[in-house]
């Protein structure tokens, strides 16, 4: 696939998704112009660029479906359920065909043909067919009902004129005015074409990247004047394009000529070329033009030429050419398209892998610089620990910046889930609302991409089994209207995702029923409420009584739990009868770096993630056998990992305790030494190691030693166990 | 820079293609070649293929010839160049000295 077409795959896949999200606002608010425009907008921008790259398929299928937009915008038709969900079928099929182009295929096979043909003619039938006029069936459709030519009809022989001269940057943006020029080719007829390159320099300043073409085109064709602009839509502001419409007035050719940069005889010379003006045309016109310039303009003041060249705009209106609505409406949408182009210039789009490159890179620097710092601290020299001190500031900062970079806002991914959401409620027969709040909330990309699988399955759980159907929420006195909250916020270092409904919550009977059935728990062992909720994300585990073909296969839970593992995150589950039942997907920010605050024990150094340490302080004599101290009254557990680890040799004299707090839960943890903050880039533990419990990953420091890196929720959890049961579990299993 | 007691003639083959991704490359080529002599041949029967960013080169070459008082001819077009030349109607003017005749007002 070349670069444009994957440009192109990439864009429209957010044009699509645009699409998506308005359609399904449209639901509630049919009559919105905003929201018309919006996917009349979408639908159109990929005809515009399938056209470009030359993907027909694509351009057939589309233009039927802007087709129906245009009159919906128009208040031809109106919008209803039905409509919505058949342009939803469609912008799937957008998406399908968009596959096809990605996939490299010439056309898409024919279960997809027919696929799109059935729609397609759906579209005809109840929409199009209806809505009045009859239905434009190809990109040269004529308009002609809509426009009022000068000449008092369209004269099919005469040809449009269009003046074009591209922007500098059109090339290194990656759009050829080739393809634009064909694709205009598939409009209609060009009858001659010029080319000018008079703004290229001589070729010590000429940028072989940039372009410098203009063109002069005669164009036969049946389109109206707002097909032939949208031709350009993708290039509209790095171009500027001058449409004048078959038998214009010859003063409009003049006011052309005058506006195009270049000089007036040899554009006139290019139209008398082109058999857009003949001969004495120019010649009498020129002539007007130049006397109606000396006139003061006190003495002619009806002159159109005297006064100040009025807009292309005005012209055309004057003209009646076009009506003045439509030239408001392309001023609108000429902004829109702008604005929008404005937007994308402050993004770069670069390639993954260069990203995570630099990641690596900036991770190996954390580990030098590291190194640098223990050197400098080693070498006593106040000056070299100050440069040094700067240097580690700094690459700190680009630490932070680098890592922000791989950063995007969950919303995206949440949005996704209207349309989901709404397409099953759909097909249970059930009326959910969805909430999405914290969208906004930032996290690592490669997080993002693998955390839309398993929040999927915890969505369509609560769709299927979570919320009731609506008359067994009347019954229990609850609103049949469902709710499904997605919420998302930042707690110390890590992101929260929660998923909440308000069905009918876990059943905790039905869960050790079953639990016993499947010879999980034995019979009559006794288990907390989260032990019991926790059950459910075990391997071969469903409590669904009726398998539907969302949900309830019992596959799915344990690999939601596996998925989320792997990502260093855990999820919880907590829930009450009648009331709902809340997910939360705890998950680290990012997977590569981390602050750490390192401490020692026996040998070896550990590294504690800062943003979980709350503080530190002395271990007063304690009891040998006792795991937990009184922290200002609270009790507060904790765990010696000289134990944990099983460390050879004596306890220190003094010990320290870094109190940490993971997951609302506070422990402590005992330690020979605390060595401060470090810089810490993760590398993760090796397969044989994955069963290790207490233990997150390893980093190198920067004498060139391992120190492990503490997992502080498993320690903060094991040692709450160890102080609920008898303190022999405390090792940990 | 135009030496008039050379008469040399020099012979250039293009074998890649004629895109933005070797303009650059392409431009120094051609402008180097067209300086070293004072007939420059231009072999493009192996480029397969060619974009406005190409073609603006050829305009820029003509044009160089023609400011320096040299000569620059297109000896062979593959079917890509033929194509695109025909496409923005300059096959008369590549054909034909005078290039750009408004040019001559500069």
């Amino acid at each position: 696939m070349d670069e444009i077409t994957s440009v192109f795959v990439t864009e429209s896949r957010e044009q699509l998704a645009a699409m998506e999200s308005a359609l399904l606002e449209l639901e509630n608010s049919p009559d919105d112009a905003d929201i018309l425009g919006a996917i009349f907008r979408a639908a159109h921008t990929i005809k515009g660029g399938a056209g470009v790259i030359e993907c027909n398929f694509l351009v057939a299928f589309t233009h039927v479906v802007e087709s129906a937009l245009d009159k919906l915008r128009n208040g031809e038709i109106n919008a209803n359920a039905d409509l919505v969900a058949l342009l939803l079928a469609c912008s799937d099929h957008m998406g399908n065909l968009i596959g096809v182009l990605e996939s490299g295929a010439e056309a898409p096979d024919a279960e997809l043909q027919g696929e799109g043909d059935a729609l397609l003619a759906r579209l005809q039938r109840d929409w199009l067919n209806a809505g009045g006029a009859d239905a434009a069936t190809h990109p040269a459709a004529p308009a002609a009902d809509a426009v009022l030519s000068s000449g008092g009809g369209v004269v099919e022989t005469d040809c449009w004129h269009i003046s074009l001269r591209f922007g500098p940057d059109v090339l290194r943006g990656g759009m050829d005015p080739l393809s634009f020029l064909r694709y205009l080719g598939s409009l209609g007829s060009i009858e001659r074409l010029e080319t000018i390159a008079d703004a290229m320099p001589a070729a010590d300043e000429m940028d072989p990247e940039a372009c410098y073409l203009g063109f002069e085109i005669s164009f036969a064709s049946s389109a109206d004047k707002a097909a032939i602009e949208r031709v350009f839509d993708f290039v509209r502001d790095e171009c500027t394009l001058h449409i004048l419409p078959p038998r214009s007035k010859l003063a409009d050719y003049m006011q052309l000529v005058m506006a195009l940069p270049e000089d007036s005889m040899r554009l006139g010379e290019i139209l008398v070329r082109i058999g857009a003006l003949t001969q004495a045309e120019l010649e009498e016109g020129l002539a007007t033009q130049n006397a109606a310039a000396l006139l003061p303009p006190d003495e002619d003041e009806d002159s159109a030429l005297a006064a100040p060249p009025p807009q292309l705009g005005e012209i055309l209106v004057e003209q009646k050419v076009v009506q003045p609505e439509l030239v408001e409406a392309a001023v609108v949408k000429q902004k829109q398209v702008s604005d929008k182009k404005a937007a994308e210039a402050r993004l770069i789009r670069i390639p993954a892998d260069k990203l995570d490159r630099l990641i690596d890179l900036v991770g190996e620097l954390v580990i030098a610089g590291a190194s640098v710092n223990l050197l400098a601290s080693r070498a006593g020299q106040a000056d070299l620990t100050e440069a040094t001190s700067i240097v580690s500031r700094l690459v700190e900062s680009i630490r932070d910046s680098a890592l922000q970079l791989r950063m995007v806002q969950i919303g995206e991914t949440f949005n996704r889930f209207n349309r989901v959401v709404r397409d099953v409620s759909r097909e249970l027969g059930k009326d959910i609302e969805l909430v999405i709040s914290g969208g906004e909330t930032e996290l690592d990309k490669s997080v993002v991409e693998k955390i839309g699988d398993p929040l999927m399955h915890l969505v369509r759980n609560a769709i299927d089994h979570g919320i009731e159907p609506p008359e067994v929420r009347a019954e229990h006195g609850k609103d049949p209207r469902g709710r499904l909250e997605l919420n998302a916020f930042h707690d110390s270092g890590s992101i929260v995702i929660e998923i909440v409904d308000d069905g009918a919550g876990l059943n905790r009977d039905k869960i050790t029923r079953k639990a016993v059935e499947r010879g999980i728990i034995a019979a009559g062992q006794t288990l907390s409420d989260n032990e019991i909720y926790g059950l459910i994300f075990e391997a071969g585990f469903s409590t669904a009584e009726q398998v539907s073909n969302l949900s309830g296969r019992g596959v799915g839970m344990d690999v939601v739990k596996r998925n989320i593992q792997s990502l260093r995150g855990r999820v919880e589950v907590d829930s009450k009868v009648g009331e709902g039942t809340r997910f939360s997907i705890r998950l680290p920010l990012t997977l590569a770096i981390i602050d750490g605050f390192l401490v020692g024990a026996g040998e070896a150094s550990y590294v504690v993630p800062l943003d979980m340490v709350v503080e530190c302080m002395e271990l007063q004599d304690q009891p040998r056998d006792r795991n937990y101290l009184n922290l200002r009254g609270e009790v507060l557990p904790f765990i010696r990992l000289r134990e944990l680890f099983e460390l050879p040799g004596a306890r220190p004299k003094r010990e320290n305790v870094v109190v940490v707090k993971a997951a609302g839960q506070k422990a402590g943890i005992v330690v020979d030494q605390l060595l401060g903050e470090f810089q810490t880039v993760i590398k993760p533990l090796g397969h044989l190691f994955r069963n290790l419990r207490g233990i997150g990953g390893s980093t190198i420091l920067g004498s060139g030693e391992v120190a492990l890196i503490l997992d502080v929720q498993a320690l903060a959890q094991l040692a709450a166990r160890g102080e609920d049961h008898a303190h022999d579990t405390a090792h940990g299993r | 820079m135009t030496d008039k007691a050379r008469t040399s003639s020099q012979r250039l083959a293009i074998v890649e293609d004629m895109t933005i991704y070797n303009a650059a490359a392409q431009k120094s080529s051609l402008i180097e070649a067209l300086g070293a002599c004072d007939e420059l041949e231009l072999d493009l029967s192996a480029v397969a293929e060619i974009d406005t960013a190409g073609f603006q080169l050829l305009v820029l070459l003509k044009r160089e010839a023609l400011r320096r008082g040299k000569q620059a001819r297109i000896v062979a077009h593959s079917a890509a160049v033929r194509e695109l030349v025909d496409f923005y109607n300059m096959a008369a003017e590549f054909g034909d000295p005078m290039l750009i005749p408004a040019q001559e007002a500069r």
